[in-house]
């Protein structure tokens, strides 16, 4: 699917065209941060989570994947959308449902990164794919919070597997800044975000090619110099809009508002880099400037890994990807995850990155993958719960089963990261999800083909 | 030399074999040809197979779980390899002198194997404009081209395809045209030239593209642009073939003024002739009903379609017209005639009785077709179907085989066949398993234990940061 990646990006509309179109008030008006001179701090909850009755987990093997370890035997409490207790032989409230675990494995529910879950439907569809924006400029302002559908049927078909969580974020898109990202729960809608603006993309890979649009060179040139106009801008914004005020600046002032948080440092920038010199130069730079660094692709981020684990840089990968795809990825081997989580790298799994959107359920096998190629199994399950919810900044309402977490649990039918296990019951936010997708509906329309009545459009 | 005389014994019983499995195994690639004689045929041999099996030991894999790949699962059995062909298999093997015992108790023993549908060397990596070889897009049908005259041979994907347990496999040209060309199918073997590889004996099959490809690439270059005009456009050009078979027909006949050669005419003849196959790129139920009518009318055959996301809908159909349905596990939504497919869909094709199986059509799937073949499974399994892991593995070994046609040659294991074995560390329907020795032709290509037996490409050699890899993608 790669290849069709330029086409496509010829082919979308940009959020903000689709925004006029649809006759809204322009989305300037309703954010803050575009009229206030001082960058508001993001909000990390969209609202409570939804409030639902008791439910009582019982004797279930606990992967806690938090300070409680793992528990043999014990149970979880589901109170009013969070996890009320997690422990031996706790006492079920009046009326709570109770599910007996029968010592199957109980764990958070699963977070998959650097996906575009909610933005994109079917990809060759120009109309339902907003993951990259169609303007050749740098588009830090593209944000994905403006096209989440939470009726998206990837969102069933994700969570049906034990995903309750996306990062979602832009794609690739062959310029140096791609857009900014969130983190979304996969329960339900109509609100999915639970954080807006948690990093910017940035792709610091050249498109490669004969037609390649740019040059390292060229990407780092406009890399500084636009992260330098929006250090500058932040720092004296009321001038910038004073007649005259500003100095010529390559950037619009909304890309510019939308990398505030990362010059800031509040907010992570999340750089797309395979090749091992230029991750040690994106290390260096964001270092040297303060700015929180998540490395995503990371082909041969193995080979830096202390450089990483020293400047406490996370890296988004893909496990599998073991080919030398491009020159940038000669080093790719199946051992990049357990080397990096060996050397002490905060390591998040990406799902299978030919479409982590529609294959957001391989997050498992992503995971048992590293395992069987020599990272520790309780570290490849925190790559796909705590590991991300920390890089995502929501690790203080998800990613662990903690009492006061948000109650994502899943009951798994035998070890979660093998491929023949699947969930048996998914909790987001305390909410039971059925156990159902458009894909379970279709197949149902058609498991008895011999029967043809009644006929698959009755079913 | 005292092993002569039992050798020719053993030879005696292998081809006894080899007949009877002729004899008995079903061939989608019959030799109909009406009792022409070479001269009256079109040639099909331009770029025969190099292909030499690699020196081997008589080896013996002692004490395993074998899936033979023919629905069995022998427990504590063994199988003995010689002069590159499978010997004996079962509880009780004997032990030639000077053979190669290796303990394989607690493992596992598959056939190797089998991808139906790749693009290695065609597309290889790295992935650049220099080296995308798989579609000859500059017009919707290209029946004169080769994908073995666009394989790279020094593709890296060969050597991570070849630790993930595959030994075989079908590489076919792209999907941008309705006919893209002939496929090949190689063993999965170093060899400096594409020919070197090239499975031996094996059949040529021609690729065609229903759907949305081809539309998207010529819709605005002169079409089609429409599903009937992909149509039509086959049909056109098997049209073409019809009257240019009849010019050669008459001619071997009366000797009068000799056609014209066209190459591209002269494979779809071929395809007439039933000495060529058609494996379909097809995802959508309509589509693959609308192509069994195309075939019937022109009298060509569809080993199987080839994505099928929705073969599950018409998998009555498929077993009908004995049409293989060749799937992923889980890929869906990148297109919209991929919207519709489910991860139980392998399992129903199988079901239903059709001819089932995997494939990757991806240089890192074909990695791990034992894990797609299980989460296949696993899927069937849940929605109540009993699938046993034997009958399982049919779907990446006997089954690809037989759409092939080169069951009689490999596939399962069974006496007599080309010793293509995988030995796997455990369960291979386990995300945790490696195939740990990979044996094609009884020849130990790759040893995960040994450094030395993980197999480089020259694009590979003298790269530093590759040099730091286990080699192989390792």
């Amino acid at each position: 699917m790669r290849p069709f990646l330029p086409f496509l990006a010829l082919l979308c509309l940009s959020a903000s065209l689709a925004e006029a179109q649809s006759g809204r008030a322009p989305r300037v008006l309703q954010n803050p941060q575009a009229t206030a001179s001082v960058h508001p701090k993001p909000l990390t909850r969209s609202q409570p989570p939804a409030a639902g009755p008791a439910t009582l987990i019982q004797h279930g093997h606990l992967y806690t994947v938090g300070p409680l370890g793992t528990l043999n035997n014990a149970d979880v409490l589901i109170q009013g959308g969070t996890i009320a207790q997690v422990g031996p032989n706790l006492v079920a409230p009046d009326g709570a449902k109770i599910i007996n675990a029968s010592g199957r494995p109980v764990t958070p529910g699963l977070m998959a990164s650097w996906t575009q879950i909610g933005i994109d439907e079917v990809d060759l569809v120009a109309e339902t794919n907003d993951t990259t924006a169609n303007q050749k400029l740098d588009s830090a302002a593209f944000d994905v919070a403006d096209a989440v559908n939470p009726n998206s049927t990837l969102i069933p078909v994700a969570r049906i597997a034990g995903v309750t969580r996306s990062l979602t974020a832009p794609s690739a898109c062959g310029e140096v800044f791609c857009g900014t990202a969130a983190v979304l729960h996969l329960g339900f809608g109509p609100d999915l975000i639970v954080k807006r603006q948690a990093g910017v993309l940035a792709d610091l890979e050249p498109t490669g090619g004969t037609k390649q649009s740019n040059s390292r060179p060229d990407i780092w040139a406009k890399f500084r110099e636009t992260l330098e106009d929006a250090r500058e801008y932040q720092a004296n914004r009321g001038a910038y809009h004073r007649p005259g005020g500003g100095r010529d600046q390559r950037s619009f002032r909304i890309d510019l508002d939308a990398l505030a948080p990362v010059v800031q440092g509040s907010e992570p920038l999340i750089v797309r880099v395979d090749r091992a010199s230029s991750i040690r130069q994106i290390v260096q730079f964001t270092q040297a400037n303060r700015i929180k660094l998540v490395v995503v692709g990371g082909g041969e981020a193995w080979e830096v890994a202390r450089d990483l684990a020293q400047a406490q840089v996370p890296v988004v990968i893909d496990p599998e990807t073991n080919l030398p795809a491009s020159f940038s990825d000669l080093g790719a081997t199946l051992r990049n995850a357990g080397r990096l989580d060996a050397a002490g790298v905060t390591v998040v799994f990406q799902p299978q990155s030919n479409d982590p959107s529609h294959y957001a359920r391989t997050i498992t096998q992503i995971a048992g993958n590293a395992v069987a190629n020599g990272m520790r199994w309780d570290h490849a399950l925190a790559a796909i719960t705590r590991n991300p919810a920390q890089v995502g900044g929501i690790s203080d309402q998800y990613g662990t089963l903690e009492p006061g977490k948000d109650a994502d649990v899943v009951i798994w039918d035998g070890d979660p990261l093998n491929v023949t296990s699947a969930p048996t019951a998914v909790f987001i936010r305390g909410q039971a999800i059925p156990l159902v997708s458009r894909q379970t509906r279709l197949r149902d329309r058609y498991r008895d083909i011999g029967k043809k009545n009644p006929p698959f459009a009755y079913r | 030399m005292d092993g002569k005389a039992p050798l020719w014994g053993a030879a005696a019983i292998v081809a006894v074999t080899l007949l009877l499995a002729w004899a008995i195994i079903p061939r989608l690639h019959s030799s109909a040809g009406g009792g022409a004689t070479v001269s009256d045929q079109f040639r099909n041999d331009q770029f025969p197979s190099t292909y030499k099996p690699r020196p081997s030991r008589a080896t013996i894999l002692r004490g395993a779980t074998i899936l033979t790949g023919t629905d069995q699962e022998l427990a504590n059995a063994s199988i003995l390899m010689e002069n590159g062909k499978i010997s004996a298999v079962g509880l009780k093997v004997p032990e030639p002198p000077g053979v190669v015992v290796i303990n394989a108790r607690g493992k596992f023993v598959t056939p190797g194997i089998i991808d139906i549908h790749s693009h290695l060397g065609v597309y290889p990596s790295p992935s650049n404009e220099a080296t995308s070889d798989g579609n000859e897009a500059t017009k919707p049908t290209t029946p004169e081209v080769r994908s073995e005259n666009s394989i790279w041979p020094q593709d890296p994907g060969f050597t991570r395809a070849l630790a993930g347990g595959v030994t075989s496999m079908e590489i076919l040209p792209g999907s941008a045209n309705l006919i893209g060309g002939r496929s090949v199918v190689v063993k999965n073997v170093p060899s400096v030239t594409g020919q070197g590889m090239k499975f031996p004996g094996a059949p040529y099959d021609l690729k065609m593209a229903c759907g949305e490809n081809p539309k998207r690439v010529y819709g605005e270059k002169g079409g089609p642009q429409t599903l009937m005009g992909d149509v039509a456009g086959y049909r056109a050009a098997f049209q073409k073939a019809v009257e240019y078979r009849e010019k050669w027909r008459a001619y071997w006949k009366t000797k009068g003024d000799r056609p014209d050669r066209d190459i591209g005419l002269e494979t779809l003849a071929l395809v007439l002739d039933k000495k060529i196959p058609v494996q379909m790129h097809c995802y959508r139920a309509d589509q693959m009903a609308t192509m069994i009518d195309v075939a019937n009318e022109f009298g060509f055959r569809i080993a199987a379609f080839h994505h099928a996301t929705e073969a599950y809908k018409v998998a009555d159909l498929l077993k009908k017209n004995h049409i293989c349905g060749v799937m992923w596990a889980d890929w869906w939504g990148f297109k919209m005639e991929a919207y519709d497919a489910v991860p139980e869909g392998l399992a129903m094709v199988d079901h239903a009785g059709a001819c089932a199986m995997i494939h990757s059509d991806d240089p890192i799937g074909i990695q791990r077709l034992n894990q797609e073949v299980a989460k296949a499974m696993a899927a069937g399994r849940r929605m109540g179907y009993r699938i046993s892991r034997a009958h399982a593995i049919a779907w990446m070994t006997r089954n690809p085989a037989y759409a092939l046609g080169i069951l009689n040659q490999t596939g399962t294991i069974e006496k007599g066949k080309m010793a293509d074995v995988v030995l796997w560390d455990s369960d291979p329907l386990s995300v945790y398993a490696h195939a740990e020795k990979v044996f094609i032709d009884g020849a130990l290509l790759f040893d995960r234990d040994n450094p030395k037996m993980s197999p480089r490409t020259d694009f590979e050699v003298g790269q530093e940061m590759n040099f730091n890899t286990g080699g192989a993608g390792q």
